[in-house]
């Protein structure tokens, strides 16, 4: 029966994926996408990883079809006159070729994995208890490949300066997003109100139990910004003009005490990143903790997007 | 089989038709504001049958709270979206 259930997993998520490319629509292939990711959550859980899972559902698809969806708006008036547009025969056949070589590359890396595929998994469980947490996930994250993990931190943040230096010039250091004038008694409004709280419980949550059951700060920030969002877009509360001195500090505040703590461990425990004996578990909620806000309030302005309105 | 298994099999199974009727009506219905009307049957009523059929599987009242929490927000979430998407489909303003 889960068999069954599995094979026809895997069919959908194959039709859905093969049409989110082939759909001319930007909007419609952007709801493909969403419905894809959120699928593939399934998947990760049918696989026993729930935190893929959660990150597939909060960042692979909710924040990033989010984005997709802001973009496709944005598209609408440029699409008709870009679909009018057909390559020519030569960029076809060669787009085509490069395709069909990416696929077969895959296809072949994929075949001649080894049987049984290699794992650190062993190691990772008999080290598990130096680091102090009692999640494996959160263990190879913050301890045994905390340098991905830091820089995945600083990538949000190059993200950010990415959508910031699209703003125009008379805009630049001013709010992002346009002005939202949503009826004050309507139903967004309604729904800003009442789903904060609960969400804000739920977010900091999954961030709390990451060290020990599935859960972290990628996935609680997530939620947070969203919260964050969904009382800017029902005009409860207004993006701060992204040239403010606090703003920045939140955005920098958890990359640097990541690099902080990383330098430290190059002076007192003989590499970069690497935690004095006894010393993991304390540094890493110290890490955690400072990535928190930082992440919440990176992801919630990629969010916002470019400023478009000075600062006044 | 016991009592509680029989009661799981049958609203988990009402609620699966009450999906299946909410997708069909989806499909079928022929403007915006029905296919709303379908959704909302397949997300209420649907997943509210679902949460029933399971709470006497869980472990604790923990775990049937949670449940039952999952349902109210799909709740609030599915009333406030029908009410922001019917209200764009019916105004004749600019889209996207």
């Amino acid at each position: 029966m889960t068999e069954a259930l599995n094979v026809g997993l895997a069919l959908v998520i194959l039709a859905l994926a093969l049409w989110t490319v082939v759909a001319r629509d930007t909007f419609a292939a952007v709801v493909g996408f969403v419905a894809y990711g959120l699928l593939l959550t399934l998947v990760w859980v049918q696989l026993r990883g729930i935190d893929v899972a959660l990150t597939e559902a909060a960042l692979g698809s909710g924040l990033t079809g989010a984005l997709l969806i802001r973009a496709a708006a944005r598209l609408r008036k440029t699409e008709s006159a870009a679909r009018a547009e057909r390559p020519g025969v030569l960029t076809r056949i060669v787009a085509l070729l490069a395709a069909g070589c990416v696929t077969a590359a895959l296809a072949v890396a994929v075949l001649a994995l080894p049987d049984p595929a290699p794992t650190l998994a062993p190691e990772t469980a008999d080290n598990l208890a130096a680091t102090g947490v009692g999640n494996p996930i959160t263990a190879v994250l913050l301890a045994f490949r905390a340098m991905d993990t830091m820089l995945e931190a600083i990538v949000v943040l190059f993200a950010l300066v990415g959508v910031w230096s699209l703003a125009p010039d008379r805009a630049w250091g001013g709010r992002p997003g346009p002005l939202q004038r949503a009826d004050p008694d309507g139903i967004l409004a309604y729904l800003a109100r009442a789903l904060p709280p609960v969400g804000l419980v739920v977010g900091v949550y999954i961030f709390w139990i990451g060290a020990d059951l599935p859960g972290g700060k990628f996935q609680g920030a997530t939620i947070l910004a969203a919260m964050w969002l969904l009382a800017v877009m029902a005009g409860l509360a207004d993006a701060p003009p992204v040239s403010r001195t606090w703003l920045r500090l939140a955005l920098v505040g958890g990359p640097v005490v990541f690099i902080a703590v990383g330098v430290a461990g190059a002076a007192y425990a003989g590499a970069f990143l690497a935690y004095p004996d006894g010393l993991a578990k304390p540094l890493i909620k110290v890490i955690e903790w400072a990535l928190l806000p930082s992440l919440a309030v990176t992801l919630a302005l990629i969010l916002a997007g470019v400023p478009e309105r000075t600062s006044t | 089989m016991s009592l509680a298994d029989l009661f799981t099999v049958v609203a988990v199974s009402a609620g699966a038709v009450f999906f299946l009727a909410g997708t069909v009506g989806l499909l079928r219905f022929p403007d915006a504001l029905t296919r709303l009307h379908a959704l909302t049957k397949a997300d209420n009523l649907g997943l509210g049958l679902v949460v029933l059929g399971l709470l006497p599987r869980v472990d604790g009242v923990l775990g049937g709270l949670k449940l039952v929490a999952i349902w109210l927000l799909a709740l609030l979430a599915g009333a406030a979206v029908s009410q922001l998407i019917a209200r764009a489909a019916r105004s004749p303003g600019p889209r996207g």
